[in-house]
């Protein structure tokens, strides 16, 4: 029996070609069976595929607790989950900046594999590593290839900021740009950083942003762009948005420089319905528009890519400084886990709980002090558990 | 774009008290930047995050209409610029703003070391945006720039 190699390229061209030739007949059905199966699989290319880790109608999910405030906040979440008798059972990895080989980082990555879901906190990347050390986070995006991350920035009823009536989502582009982490230094004091943009992936996620417009019932999408400078790697991505737009004929284009996009955003951020950018402006208008809801221990976020999905707060920050002191905001990280329930269809559970964490922060007493309050992290949960008590379903001990 | 014009000092910082702090582009634009500007004083950062930066703090405090700047060099050549637009739909109308303009040529004369000249047309600029009564379109009035500049002059001669 011999065959040849199966291959299937990144992006959306997939090939597949097998050629197949067997003495047993059956074993030869079996083979082409699955491997048939394995091409349909792959050409759903943009489709969810539903994360298998289920047995029992109960899901696991990696937890990455991170650094900073990121275990405790992690631990809240376990909390409410438990006492809302949520059906997850969480497989623990610890990845964090103190542990010095890639052991933890690959174990993190199978476990989330196996999985197809994570949350995590943030794993703090100190400035003074050499350059070769990347990233992390940036390693677990890339070797999952989760390559859209998405925050829907909504203005919260209980909180008080300039702008109200904020409603936005920014889609920014995950694996590639100025996160390359490709630079040199041919000459000494001379440094080059290379910004990859790709074909490929300037499609993939003009595509993604479009998609998700239409399925949210949104007019319009703004790419976010410098291309005026970059003429050749914003350019090749507006190009990329232009080209996918015309197939969404129900939904307007437009784009805007990314310096002229951040003032309009603290002017009239109203104005902005879904956005897409690639990575590095990605990071800089999700946390303008952060702080324009409120800061950043109230906006999820969630990175997705073709068959993974890891949750996390927007804004990616550790908060070392006020780690430990039970004064975080937890609601950022209980959004970003009812996110995680919405893509596992715990729809239910979902609802449940975000509606208790937006009861709770109506509640200016208990707001914590990022949003200019003196509650603290434990009586934030306790509250949100209260509200779930409250509402009739079954539930654990307070 | 020079951002100390734009971020004025906050008067909790003693004037020769330099703090320098290494920020990352995502702890200063997050949420200080947005929900409490106020705690910047400079802020030195390479061109494509200044360009974005200067941008964003020009929306904070009312727009390019009334944002100054000036590109520094070598031996002290310099070029002072207002950075918005040529705005081709109001050219020649009489209606633009000139803060800008006149701001940047402030700082020219704060470069060039007339400090006494730069001090009393900035206050008389401020001063007449502070009242009020005398404003261009974009500033909620419905004044023209030729009465701007004229209520300008106006407050320097009174100054005398």
């Amino acid at each position: 029996m011999c065959f040849s190699t199966l291959l299937w390229g990144e992006g959306y061209d997939t090939t597949l070609f097998a050629t197949i030739w067997t003495k047993p007949v059956l074993l030869n059905i079996k083979l082409t069976l699955v491997l048939l199966l394995s091409s349909v699989h792959l050409q759903q290319q943009g489709e969810n595929i539903p994360p298998p880790a289920k047995y029992g109608g109960r899901h696991t999910v990696t937890l990455i607790p991170g650094d900073g405030i990121g275990p405790e906040l992690l631990n809240h979440v376990r909390e409410v989950f438990r006492f809302t008798c949520v059906p997850v059972d969480f497989e623990m990895v610890n990845v964090n900046s103190a542990l010095e080989t890639d052991d933890d980082m690959n174990n993190a990555i199978t476990a989330i594999r196996r999985n197809g879901v994570a949350l995590k906190g943030n794993i703090e990347t100190k400035h003074t590593l050499p350059a070769s050390v990347k990233s992390r986070n940036n390693v677990l995006r890339t070797s999952l290839d989760l390559y859209a991350n998405v925050m829907h920035c909504q203005s919260l009823p209980g909180v008080q900021t300039r702008h109200k009536n904020i409603d936005i989502m920014i889609i920014r582009e995950n694996t590639e740009g100025e996160y390359s982490s490709l630079e040199h230094e041919s000459v000494s004091g001379v440094v080059e950083s290379l910004k990859i943009i790709t074909r490929n992936n300037s499609i993939r996620i003009a595509d993604y942003a479009f998609k998700l417009a239409r399925e949210r019932g949104r007019r319009r999408v703004t790419a976010v762009h410098k291309a005026n400078i970059m003429k050749l790697g914003d350019g090749l991505f507006l190009q990329c948005c232009r080209e996918v737009a015309s197939g969404y004929p129900d939904i307007t284009l437009d784009s805007m420089i990314v310096d002229n996009t951040t003032m309009q955003l603290v002017s009239k951020p109203q104005q902005f319905d879904v956005m897409v950018m690639p990575n590095l402006y990605g990071n800089v208008v999700s946390n303008v528009c952060a702080g324009l809801v409120g800061g950043p221990g109230l906006v999820p976020g969630a990175n997705y890519g073709r068959d993974y999905a890891v949750f996390e707060t927007a804004t990616r920050n550790t908060g070392k400084s006020i780690a430990e002191k039970n004064i975080a905001n937890p609601t950022a990280m209980l959004l970003a886990s009812c996110l995680m329930l919405d893509h596992l269809n715990l729809n239910d559970y979902a609802s449940l709980i975000r509606n208790a964490v937006l009861t709770t922060m109506n509640e200016t007493r208990l707001h914590t002090a990022d949003l200019g309050g003196q509650g603290t992290t434990s009586e934030v949960v306790q509250s949100v558990m209260r509200v779930i008590q409250s509402k009739g379903q079954f539930t654990a001990e307070l | 774009m020079v951002l100390y014009r734009v971020l004025s000092s906050s008067p909790n910082k003693p004037a020769n008290a330099l703090q320098s702090t290494l920020l990352n582009m995502q702890e200063t634009i997050r949420e200080p930047m947005v929900q409490d500007p106020t705690q910047f004083d400079v802020l030195v950062m390479p061109n494509l995050y200044g360009d974005i930066l200067s941008d964003l703090c020009a929306g904070l405090i009312g727009g390019l209409g009334v944002t100054p700047s000036g590109n520094i060099g070598a031996n002290g050549v310099a070029i002072f610029e207002s950075v918005h637009g040529t705005a081709p739909d109001i050219a020649g109308k009489d209606l633009a703003n000139p803060t800008a303009l006149l701001l940047s040529a402030v700082m020219m004369l704060r470069h060039m070391g007339l400090h006494g000249h730069a001090k009393k047309i900035e206050s008389a600029c401020f001063d007449t945006i502070r009242d009020r009564k005398v404003l261009t379109k974009d500033l909620g009035g419905n004044s023209k720039c030729s009465e701007f500049t004229e209520a300008i002059c106006q407050r320097m001669k009174d100054m005398d």
